[in-house]
């Protein structure tokens, strides 16, 4: 996976060097999130960054793919060019103009479709077109081209109930292509169909993009499925989370080399990348690239000692069923796995993983170098042990390695009667977190604190309490 | 079920032609009919109402006057209901988009939910007959003024509610496709809360015939002010002992009550099935013979296709280019910032646009509506107080041991009502094929109001020992029983399959299994049902505990008695005391004991 013999992938590491951005008033820049931020709660203190200073420019006849972790900020990031959203500071220009308002040249296919069930499939198009005050004749006459355009022919009566998966996403995409957008958004559309429709719409919309059958000049997608991205788009870059940033930016392949049958490798070299990049969230994306040969070893992971940014550990929201079957998994596998290989042998998408690794990492189950995991001797006790034995040893490792449990247990026992209201611990996560994050983190401790037996937790009074 | 609005395939054989085009000529007809017949029906009610005051209006016992009644009826509750609606979707509108105006409108709107209207009756009666002296007006008024606040206020909850969960990505598809204020309503906002709207209509149309009923014989000593139609029918049989016009009264409003589900409901139910917001089809979709009936009509569909749509194109024109804009221009600022489902960290873009959004001509009138309406209310209240101060000292006692009364009575009626309506509702709801026929019968039933039947029930129960005071509790349950009985059968019907078969492999059986499955599985349909049933209640006391009958008045110690009674007697103070006595208790009982009860349903025994 490291022959770094293709061209194109060697270059890599010198296109990281130009920025995602090109000179102010370069023209064939369409849109522009100039150094955008943006984050929840006051300004001052406790605010919850989502996204930290991103700058990206949308320039003319390229396919922009976002990649990242949920949490990355990917998908408000692209609100925040449609003018959905309203950045906390910077702006986003629109041809050099700053914009306000929903963005008149963008046009967006949402994850769900977001069609209007009591609508036909004419009248859902029809929907793009409103704004446009056109006659209802022609109103009428470019909407079923559109329909013609996508393959919906034969359609225009039916409500979108009435349709599958795939014929939905058409008639998204048909509602945003018969406004003729100069930018068009793609909000992971392809992630709620199945592979082999997905599959098929890729191409057709690739076809129409390529051929320039629709007047669209720059397509921006955001997606957690890599060999889509690999195989649609001209750059890629992917997110990292806590705050929302752009780790690396890595050019596409060449846009003959996508689709041919003999690129195979080439593809999946590309895919391996970005695979390893995302993987490795702590890392450094450019010692990952390949032909920068790992330099020194990342630092060792530095595993419970707390961040100094917060009180707590940020936990990942995994069941303690599916770590067990992680860390098991693990030891069957002989006790160290490329996290990479283990996604494929889980038939697992990164995201999903990387939860269960990073739990694991907290508890001290595993360690994780150079993107690799590897069980420690702990783990392999957790991982041979039944299941009284497991929340013993579940229990130990808790106690020394999170630190909001140990928290918990602290002031349950201080507490009269041992009892604790949940109200302090909860204001005290909301310094960290946003209000809704503060609950989900406070569940996910309730729930690891309840089957390690450390506290019992009374949910109609939200009381944590000790049993005799 | 294949559904209606897939246009017929074109291989269909020619029989099935004929019989199609047989079909569409009969379709044709009724429509026709039906059209010819809604007109009669209003130019009569017009005529009606600029006829000169008539407070003691001779009722004909006669069958034949019977359909006039009905239809005065029934137009007295059309109107009102279109009152409603028009509230419903500006008050609802305005509560979900401009969140300095939530903030008051929401808890107003829950405080009028909980009044008692019928405590109302009395005052808003006397007042509108004062304003509109010389012709019938003011009585219609009154009437209708009463149905409306019966029939609003869930309405707008369910709008409201429904505006406020509207799915993020349909939000965010009408900003970025630049849908403007009147087309985001009219193509999003207004679909997407119609089922419930529907649904919330069926009720309170059920509530509505409830008040119409009071409101048509309503009598303040000796003054009758009665207006013609169901309600006063049904009393004056009763006051003259005349049992046969009774049972042809009551038929005739049963049959309006069948009618109305037949025609209007089940029609609108049917073809708002298509605003389901869920995208699959799946289940029974509830079908209607008129719908079918009126999509095959070629009359509609030539109405539809030349007069419906060119006209709301043009409607739509008009508003999107004239109104629209300047509506936009108005409300941009709080609508938009609502529709991006932006938060408070915005605010260091607000602040910059900060003086202009102080200066605009929106800022500058929401404060002076504010100012006035707060003005207005601290005026009203001030007078409110002078008033009740009239009211001597030992009266308050008075009305404290009323209102104990009337609550001991609710609570009677009530624990009869769950008592007898749980054993029966969940051995219909658990059984499938009983529950799919009663379920109906039942709905019929508990749309009849109450109102309607204490002329009958009357003429029976004041003879027997006890007299009002029993008869009191038995009017208040005839009235609130069926709501009980509605709810609990629906929860024994949604109880699933699989805990009940875990029940059985279990072996529990008799009360072990009432206390852990089927009571705590119907809990928040029996909580739900015993709301609506002690609302219902103590509206009921107003016109129960105190009665004109023949040409004796009966009444009995309670807040309602004393309501009806003050305003019986013109003493104002006492009237406004007592009713906010009675809005006091229902609300303090709903923030004390239904609120909990239903958080506790939702949180615990909630199954999903």
């Amino acid at each position: 996976m490291t022959t770094p013999d293709i061209n194109n992938i060697n270059n890599i590491s010198s296109a990281e060097q130009t920025s995602a951005a090109t000179p102010v008033g370069a023209p064939d820049v369409l849109l522009r999130a100039q150094a955008v931020s943006k984050y929840y709660g006051s300004e001052q203190e406790n605010s919850v960054l989502v996204l930290d200073d991103i700058t990206l420019d949308l320039r003319n006849d390229e396919f922009i793919a976002l990649l990242g972790p949920s949490g990355s900020g990917k998908s408000t990031l692209l609100r925040i060019l449609a003018g959905l959203v309203t950045p906390s500071r910077g702006e986003v220009l629109l041809h050099g103009a700053p914009l306000e308002g929903a963005n008149p040249n963008v046009a967006i296919v949402f994850q769900n479709f977001a069609l209007y069930p009591w609508l036909t499939v004419l009248e859902n198009v029809e929907l793009g077109l409103l704004a446009k005050e056109l006659a209802p004749k022609e109103r009428e006459q470019r909407a079923l081209q559109a329909i013609d355009l996508i393959g919906l022919d034969g359609f225009e009566s039916a409500y979108p109930r009435e349709l599958s998966g795939g014929m939905k996403q058409r008639v998204g995409f048909a509602r945003a292509l018969v406004v003729e957008p100069e930018i068009l958004f793609l909000d992971e559309p392809f992630s709620a169909l199945d592979v082999l429709v997905a599959e098929n719409l890729r191409h057709e919309l690739l076809d129409l993009w390529l051929a320039r059958k629709i007047p669209t000049r720059t397509i921006l997608m955001v997606t957690h499925n890599i060999n889509e991205a690999v195989q649609m788009a001209d750059r890629l870059l992917v997110f990292g989370a806590n705050p929302g940033r752009i780790r690396v930016e890595l050019p596409g392949l060449p846009r003959d080399q996508r689709s041919q049958p003999g690129a195979t490798s080439i593809r999946e070299q590309l895919a391996d990348t970005v695979y390893r990049i995302m993987t490795n969230p702590k890392a450094d994306a450019q010692s990952l690239l390949p032909g920068v040969a790992p330099l020194r070893p990342p630092t060792p992971s530095p595993a419970p000692v707390p961040l100094p940014a917060r009180v707590y550990q940020t936990l990942p929201h995994v069941s303690l069923d599916e770590l067990a079957g992680f860390v098991e998994r693990l030891y069957t596998l002989g006790g160290r796995e490329d996290l990479y290989e283990l996604a494929r042998d889980l038939q697992m998408e990164a995201d999903d993983l990387l939860p269960l690794a990073e739990a694991a990492n907290l508890l001290g189950f595993a360690d994780l170098d150079a993107g690799d995991v590897v069980l420690t001797n702990v783990g392999q006790r957790f991982a041979e042990a039944d299941i009284l034995e497991k929340k013993v040893i579940f229990r130990q490792q808790a106690q020394v390695g999170i630190s909001i449990l140990r928290q918990i247990v602290q002031d349950v026992a201080a507490s009269p009667e041992h009892r604790l209201s949940e109200d302090t611990l909860l204001a005290a996560l909301e310094h960290s977190f946003s209000v809704d994050e503060a609950r989900r983190q406070l569940d996910t401790a309730i729930d690891w604190g309840r089957y390690a037996e450390l506290f019992a937790y009374d949910d109609d009074a939200g009381e944590f309490y000790l049993e005799d | 079920m294949s559904q209606i609005h897939t246009p017929v395939a074109p291989s269909i054989s020619r029989r099935q032609q004929a019989a199609a085009i047989a079909s569409t000529r009969w379709a044709d007809a009724l429509v026709i009919i039906a059209l010819i017949a809604v007109a009669y029906g209003v130019v009569v009610a017009a005529s009606r109402w600029v006829a000169p005051l008539t407070p003691g209006t001779h009722i004909d016992l006669s069958p034949r006057a019977l359909p006039l009644y009905a239809g005065l009826s029934t137009m007295r509750m059309a109107l009102a209901y279109l009152l409603s609606l028009a509230f419903t979707l500006v008050y609802a509108r305005i509560a979900a988009t401009n969140r300095r105006a939530e903030r008051v409108m929401v808890p107003l709107l829950d405080i009028l939910q909980s009044i008692p209207i019928l405590s109302f009756l009395p005052g808003v009666v006397l007042a509108l007959v004062a304003l509109f002296p010389h012709n019938n007006i003011g009585l219609e008024l009154a009437a209708i003024l009463l149905i409306f606040t019966s029939q609003a206020w869930n309405m707008t909850f369910s709008f409201y509610h429904s505006l406020l969960v509207i799915p993020k990505e349909l939000r965010e598809a009408a900003t970025i496709y630049r849908l403007n204020v009147w087309r985001r309503f009219i193509k999003l906002e207004l679909p997407f809360g119609q089922i419930p709207l529907i649904w919330n209509s069926m009720m309170s149309w059920a509530g509505g015939w409830f008040f119409l009923m009071a409101a048509e014989q309503f009598t303040l000593g000796s003054h009758s002010f009665q207006l013609p139609g169901l309600g006063s029918y049904l009393q004056t049989a009763a006051n003259d002992g005349d049992v046969g016009a009774l049972l042809l009264g009551l038929l005739a409003l049963i049959i309006v009550i069948v009618l109305l589900d037949q025609l209007l409901w089940r029609p609108l139910i049917a073809w708002a099935d298509r605003f389901k917001i869920e995208q699959t089809s799946s289940g029974q979709a509830p079908s209607s013979w008129v719908l079918r009936l009126l999509r095959r009509s070629t009359l509609v569909a030539w109405y539809d296709e030349h007069v419906y749509r060119p006209a709301s194109e043009r409607l739509d024109r008009f508003l999107s280019r004239a109104g629209g804009a300047r509506l936009v221009a108005a409300t941009t600022s709080a609508s938009a910032r609502m529709a991006l489902g932006s938060t408070r960290a915005e605010t260091a873009n607000v602040k910059r646009e900060g003086w202009r959004q102080a200066l605009s001509a929106q800022r500058i009138v929401g404060t002076v509506i504010g100012v006035v309406a707060l003005a207005l209310c601290l005026l009203g209240t001030l007078a409110a107080l002078r008033l009740i101060a009239q009211v001597p000292p030992a009266m308050w006692g008075t009305i404290a041991v009323s209102a104990l009364a009337t609550l001991l009575r609710t609570g009677v009626a009530l624990a009869i009502g769950v008592a007898w309506t749980v054993p029966v509702g969940v051995a219909i709801g658990l059984n499938q094929r009983l529950a799919e026929r009663a379920q109906p019968f039942v709905q019929m039933v508990a749309s009849i109001p109450a109102t309607a039947l204490f002329p009958a029930l009357l003429l029976v129960l004041l003879r027997l020992p006890g007299g009002l005071n029993i008869a009191a509790v038995a009017l208040m349950l005839l009235g609130t029983q069926w709501y009980i009985l509605f709810n609990v059968i629906a929860g024994a019907m949604a109880i699933p399959g699989d805990l009940r078969e875990a029940a059985a492999i279990y072996q529990v059986r008799g009360w072990r299994r009432w206390r852990t499955l089927i009571l705590p599985a119907i809990f928040p349909y029996l909580v739900t049902g015993m709301i609506t049933a002690t609302g219902g209640a103590w509206n009921a006391s107003i016109v129960s505990e105190y009665v004109s009958f023949g040409n004796h008045t009966y009444s009995t110690v309670g807040l309602g008695a004393l309501i009806a009674g003050s305003a019986n007697n013109n003493d104002f103070a006492l009237l406004l005391a007592a009713t906010l006595a009675m809005a006091f208790v229902v609300v303090l009982l709903n923030r004390l004991v239904w609120r909990r009860m239903y958080r506790l349903a939702e949180d615990r025994f909630h199954l999903d």
